[in-house]
């Protein structure tokens, strides 16, 4: 096993960092929620990372733990999508401000 | 230069090419399709780690369910082209400074605390199989497990409920 953990952890930050771009710059809400799987996925990687090199299945159990949960959180928030789209005809989140005072 | 390393470096540069495309693709379903390719990818990386389950989950769980969903969605509300100019001038670079602050800060705790990280070792044989992995599911975590059939069973209900079109 030659690859040294601090490469996975850097491509996992890497990752992370473009996800959270995109949640930052993209106003498209479709694109927003595929940012924040790709920033769930990363921080899997380096789960993963740490599981292998510290010889524990508990990292690799987390991750399949949170597989669950974006499994859950996409199935409520495309729903929440199609709702909002179907009143409103947009997804732009900038246009979601109606509970605004 | 051994195989595992140029393995590594490869699928790493597919994996951030394949999230930037993700990030700029002007069109939602080359976004959804490059995001399928970064999640094939992050699998194999599993596999490089002694993950062949949870590898194999990633594909069926994430580039497989979740991903059709994502398509399903972008078809059906015809969202590929829905592109919004942004209204605040200032986001985009407040954004890009503040990534790079980011990355600065990861980059310092994990050059500074090298010397806590694991080191490499041997495995035990059967370390990441899914008799390992089922093992430790339903002895050590099996209350968390029935909490997350909860959390699924929530999920559907609320998905039900919030697509619902009321009769009058």
């Amino acid at each position: 096993m030659p690859v040294a953990i601090e490469y996975y952890l850097g491509l996992a930050v890497i990752l992370f960092i473009i996800g959270a771009m995109g949640v930052l710059l993209r106003r498209n809400a479709l694109i927003i929620f595929m940012s924040v799987e790709l920033m769930l996925n990363s921080a899997n990687l380096a789960f993963v990372a740490f599981a292998r090199y510290w010889q524990q299945p508990g990292g690799q159990i987390f991750v399949f733990f949170i597989m669950t949960v974006a499994a859950a959180e996409v199935a409520v928030g495309l729903a929440l999508i199609v709702t909002i789209f179907r009143s409103k005809a947009s997804i732009d989140v900038d246009q979601m401000n109606s509970l605004k005072g | 230069m051994n195989i595992q390393l140029i393995l590594f470096f490869v699928l790493a540069l597919v994996a951030i090419a394949t999230a930037l495309g993700m990030l700029v693709s002007r069109n939602a379903v080359y976004a959804a399709l490059f995001l399928v390719l970064n999640f094939a990818t992050v699998a194999v990386f599993y596999l490089l780690l002694d993950a062949p389950f949870i590898s194999v989950a990633q594909v069926t769980v994430y580039a497989g369910a979740i991903m059709v969903l994502f398509l399903f969605v972008i078809m059906l509300l015809g969202g590929e082209k829905l592109n919004y100019p942004s209204k605040l001038p200032w986001q985009r670079p407040a954004a890009i400074v503040l990534g790079v602050i980011l990355f600065a800060e990861a980059v310092i705790i994990v050059l500074g605390q090298r010397g806590l990280l694991p080191m490499d070792m041997a495995l035990p044989e059967y370390f990441g199989s899914p008799v390992d992995i089922g093992g430790t599911l339903f002895t050590q975590y099996l209350l968390p497990f029935e909490v997350t059939s909860v959390l699924l069973l929530v999920a559907i209900v609320g998905a039900i409920v919030l697509t619902k079109t009321e009769k009058k």
